[in-house]
């Protein structure tokens, strides 16, 4: 018999006690295969008072105070999109849920789905009444057969309870809900893509205007919206917008979800109150570094983040501090680093997957970041020179401004942040030809024949 | 070539999505499910009954990573190369299945036994590094415990769950 981790214990602090689970409300507490389950918490009561006693507008306007902005990463305010999508008159309007999470390291949105299906559809149920959208899709990586089991269930349940279909709960509303399956394409996130991929074709990203809210999915009016930001929608509407605005900071409200993994004691999925330091979450929640080992960086926004150092451990977790320190909210991946990584690496990883992942339609990312990569494998293999440094900072600036999709705007973070924070381990590799950390070089061993 | 239960299911599967054009990510998965991967003569039948040109059917199939155009091996190995699985240590358990097995990553052995996949994340972070074989996860992974896993599939005629 083994006894409980001690630092696990809800009462001894440390995993749970900064946490704030408002998104994660019914996780681990509800049944999520049994609609009676989330109905007895409250469930589709949200719903229940929109159609009774909201209108439209009203519900947007709500939605607005709230504060809201989406969990996907960019951050844009909800209640604006809603009313954007609300406004254009065109008709039928459709609904995309964005359950892609391509980001490696996230995994917030699948355990929404697998914990609370339910809160999902109820958001969507809402939104759906709030902008005139008649059909919805959740677009659910294929790599997710728990999520997408449990998914089909609830839209299975909500179907013979009347709360999807014609005459929703016997009012005019009207809602149909279908899964369709993502097939393993980070650019599939982006917004225009996704709406490709639902349409079956090749999930490559287009100029923008027009935006999704005006033309979308078959040039209809589509309101795309990430799977967290759809939970927090029937809190925001139960409990008020002042409620939900009480949390986080006055310029990002709420909760952020994050995937805690890497180097921490304590890994998983946590949910924080914006405005938390990074700090906190590494060691307070994290439990720190295991093995007494040492913190390096923490990797914040996936492939498309950045990578902070430990001076930076007091920055605030919202959308504009992030932003300002070169790294980016994503879609809220966190990996803690150690002093058995090393940063030259951990940029060219990301280069690397962001070259696996370039759709190939515009020349700065498909072009641009292979070159990129060259330069890394240069550096790793003890051939770099130091104006190798020059041309791979210049050419993050010119993929950053000229790619056509967040993709390849962002594709050049992880490298700009190490760079900028970790350049005296670049200038170890090219003077030195040796990697502290003992990653790099390996692969020329390997080469030589033995 | 295509037997008739196999296409029975995979009618089915185009029925269901009312032979639709947009439904063309869920048809490939149903056929795939059914067929094991997509070869070019699939594809093209499916084009055909989609009234679709089969460069835009091919052009899907290739562009997404999930879909497998080639046959894989009897067993699957695959690797999870997420952010999480890389830093806690994925890459040497793959080198060492390469070595021990003698395959390269995205092949398969000679006799086709075994093949060896890359995934980007399957969204079990915590548990990383993470291998999984023939569908069976496993967590915390070490090359010892991976390469036990991989000799107890290949040594039966059936897998056993491990």
């Amino acid at each position: 018999m083994g006894s409980p981790v001690k630092e696990m214990l809800y009462e001894s602090g440390g995993f749970f006690k900064k946490q704030h689970r408002i998104v994660l409300r019914n996780a681990g507490k509800i049944d999520p295969n049994r609609i009676q389950d989330y109905i007895a918490m409250g469930g589709y009561t949200a719903l229940v008072k929109c159609l009774s006693s909201m209108t439209p507008p009203g519900i947007i306007t709500e939605i607005l105070s709230s504060g809201l902005r989406g969990r996907g990463g960019a951050g844009f305010p909800t209640g604006q999109k809603w009313r954007l999508v609300a406004q254009a008159n065109n008709s039928p309007k459709y609904i995309v849920a964005n359950l892609d999470e391509g980001d490696p390291g996230v995994y917030a949105n699948r355990s929404i789905a697998e914990a609370d299906p339910h809160a999902i559809i109820e958001g969507m149920l809402i939104a759906a009444y709030a902008t005139g959208a008649e059909k919805g899709y959740i677009y659910i990586r294929k790599e997710y057969p728990l999520a997408i089991q449990t998914l089909q269930k609830a839209i299975d349940q909500a179907k013979a309870m009347s709360l999807l279909g014609d005459n929703i709960l016997e009012t005019p509303l009207k809602f149909d809900l279908t899964l369709r399956f993502g097939a393993g394409a980070f650019v599939a996130g982006e917004e225009t893509a996704i709406l490709a991929s639902v349409e079956g074709r090749r999930a490559m990203p287009r100029p923008r205007p027009p935006y999704p809210a005006n033309s979308g999915l078959w040039q209809k009016p589509t309101l795309i919206q990430n799977i967290e930001t759809l939970t927090n929608i029937p809190l925001i509407i139960q409990n008020s917008a002042a409620w939900f605005s009480k949390t986080g900071t006055p310029k990002c409200t709420g909760t952020k979800c994050f995937s805690l993994t890497g180097k921490v004691k304590n890994p998983g999925l946590i949910e924080v109150p914006m405005g938390i330091t990074l700090r906190e979450v590494v060691f307070d929640i994290g439990g720190g570094i295991p093995d007494g080992k040492k913190f390096k960086a923490a990797l914040i926004g996936g492939p498309s983040g950045g990578c902070l150092p430990e001076h930076l451990l007091e920055v605030p977790i919202d959308y504009d501090s992030l932003t300002k320190v070169g790294a980016i909210m994503g879609s809220g991946g966190i990996v803690v680093l150690d002093q058995d990584s090393c940063m030259v690496d951990t940029a060219r990883y990301f280069t690397e997957f962001c070259v696996d992942e370039s759709c190939g339609r515009c020349t700065p990312c498909r072009a641009g970041l292979p070159r990129m990569l060259e330069i890394f494998q240069k550096i790793t293999h003890g051939q770099g020179e130091f104006s190798d440094l020059a041309v791979l900072e210049k050419s993050c600036h010119f993929i950053r401004e000229a790619s056509l999709c967040g993709l390849g705007q962002t594709a050049p973070n992880p490298v700009l942040t190490t760079l900028r924070y970790f350049k005296s381990e670049y200038l170890h590799h090219i003077e030195n030809k040796e990697c502290e950390a003992g990653v790099c070089f390996k692969t020329r061993d390997e080469d030589e024949p033995k | 070539m295509k037997d008739d239960k196999r296409r029975g299911l995979l009618e089915k599967v185009l029925k269901d999505h009312g032979y639709q054009e947009s439904a063309l990510l869920e048809i490939l998965h149903g056929a795939q499910e059914i067929y094991g991967f997509l070869d070019k003569e699939l594809l093209t039948e499916i084009a055909g009954v989609l009234n679709l040109p089969p460069s835009q059917v091919y052009g899907v199939a290739t562009f997404y990573s999930f879909f497998k155009l080639r046959k894989p091996g009897e067993h699957v190995v695959t690797a999870c190369l997420g952010t999480a699985c890389y830093v806690k240590g994925v890459e040497p358990i793959i080198a060492a299945i390469e070595e021990e097995f003698h395959l390269k990553r995205g092949g398969s052995t000679e006799d086709g036994k075994l093949s060896i996949l890359q995934t980007r994340c399957i969204g079990a972070c915590a548990m990383a590094p993470i291998i999984s074989i023939d569908d069976v996860i496993i967590g915390k992974a070490t090359k010892e415990v991976v390469i036990k896993h991989i000799k107890q599939v290949l040594g039966e005629t059936k897998a056993e769950a491990v």
